[in-house]
């Protein structure tokens, strides 16, 4: 439950393009068509699923205060957190490095597809984004670390593939002249995040503070009983 | 301007306008974007992100010789990562308070488009001091769309600017609340965010039709 929470959670709610704003610009630059929207959109969700846990890994046994007390206890004082974003950006390069050699040597028609994309995604702020968000919102395990990285990759597939099917039937709309191109893309994507807003309410489920809410509402409703009656007693005031 | 010739000034001024990162380069939107629901957020951001850029610049510049082509992504963000922690740790040490605001977006200099791209683009086949200049320009033109931005999103959000409220209180309705103003709470959500920068691209290339893209 908890992890098909946090799946969900990771795709629509906080969603890396509409919610947080990761990985604009390869959004918009790579976004003119489907087809290469989905090329790069599958290599995003692939490293982010290796990166993130390699990433907790990494998190959980070298950086956080007090992370290297498996080494012995001379070494439980050390706090290595001010080195995470060198090491997380060097574990996502040389991740992106590795699997790129891995698909060209042993699936070369994936690697036709995605290749081009692979060395790109080394400076996509997603990917780095989906590791420091996993640090910061301290995420408990690796399986955790693992859906929240392939629900966030997903998350992003699905903005891409959105914007790029709009975007290739937008070109034979009537867009005023100074607003084609990037700033229609703009104000379009604005518009699909205020709609994925709404994905807000979703996942309230049976988290502590819905218990006041539910007070609130019980609340509310008897309020809007006694307005009712009130409303009742006018009327017949009136007649 | 005796200390510049004419070619260097043009370095800093035209990212200003007409070569805009953010609005004609199309980089570094992902922080542009997340951090300006304030103005003093969008104004720290920018002041980082040119510390960044110009010195990560100048280290590129003079590094151009000796980096192999094959490993210049790793290298390039090794330095940038360093800088960044630099800057993250003095912002933990000044400024406590608004490095929680900026939360993981200080660390996302590191991959922000702006800085890898002015790398790719320019700091690699030019001398130090050019691209220092470089690095000031293009850091001043995402600063001056970051600063629009949360100009207008903390103006018509939360009714203030810099934390000051400007237009009066909204509780004990003073001044413009007075007369039935409200605040557009809308402005503070992040989609508001990308129509507004929509509206700044709209509003500049109708000034400069040579923008205008086909």
């Amino acid at each position: 439950m908890e992890y098909l929470e946090l799946f969900f959670k990771s795709i629509f709610i906080d969603n890396m393009v509409f919610s947080v704003f990761l990985g604009m610009c390869s959004y918009l630059a790579v976004s003119k068509k489907v087809a290469t929207a989905v090329g790069l959109g599958a290599a995003v969700i692939f490293v982010l699923a290796i990166t993130v846990p390699l990433n907790w890994l990494l998190d959980q046994y070298i950086l956080q205060p007090g992370a290297l007390r498996w080494m012995g206890a001379e070494y439980a004082e050390y706090d290595l957190s001010f080195l995470s974003f060198i090491l997380f950006i060097a574990t996502i390069a040389t991740m992106v490095q590795l699997v790129e050699i891995v698909v060209e040597k042993f699936s070369p028609s994936l690697y036709n597809s995605l290749g081009i994309f692979l060395p790109l995604i080394a400076v996509n702020c997603a990917i780095l984004g989906g590791s420091l968000f996993m640090q910061s919102r301290e995420i408990p395990s690796l399986g955790l670390a693992t859906v929240y990285g392939i629900g966030s990759g997903i998350g992003w597939f699905l903005a891409i593939l959105a914007i790029a099917a709009i975007r290739e039937k937008i070109r034979y709309s009537n867009v005023p002249a100074p607003l084609r191109g990037l700033g229609i893309t703009f104000i379009i994507t604005g518009l699909m995040a205020i709609g994925f807003l709404s994905f807000g309410g979703m996942l309230t489920g049976d988290n502590e503070p819905e218990e006041e809410e539910k007070t609130v509402k019980i609340e509310s409703k008897k309020e809007k009983e006694t307005d009712k009656e009130e409303l009742a007693n006018n009327i017949k005031g009136i007649k | 301007m005796g200390l510049l010739s004419k070619k260097d000034a043009s370095l800093i001024t035209d990212p200003l306008a007409d070569n805009n990162p953010i609005t004609i380069q199309v980089l570094g939107i992902c922080s542009a974007l997340a951090i300006t629901a304030e103005l003093e957020a969008s104004i720290v951001m920018a002041v980082s992100v040119l510390f960044v850029l110009a010195i990560g610049n100048v280290v590129i510049s003079l590094m151009r010789n000796i980096i192999p082509s094959k490993i210049r992504i790793i290298v390039q963000l090794i330095v940038v990562a360093t800088l960044v922690i630099v800057v993250d740790l003095v912002l933990k040490a000044f400024a406590y308070e608004l490095s929680k605001t900026l939360s993981v977006f200080v660390g996302l200099i590191i991959t922000n488009c702006i800085i890898m791209g002015r790398f790719e683009a320019f700091a690699l086949a030019n001398g130090p001091w050019k691209s220092f200049l470089d690095g000031i320009g293009n850091s001043l033109g995402y600063a001056i769309i970051l600063v629009v931005v949360g100009f207008f999103r903390e103006l018509l959000g939360s009714g203030s600017l810099l934390g000051f409220p400007v237009l009066g209180n909204p509780i004990t309705k003073t001044g413009v609340y007075e007369f039935g103003y409200e605040n557009n709470g809308f402005m503070i959500m992040p989609p508001m965010a990308l129509i507004v920068v929509g509206i700044i691209i709209w509003i500049q290339r109708s000034k400069n039709k040579a923008l205008i893209e086909d």
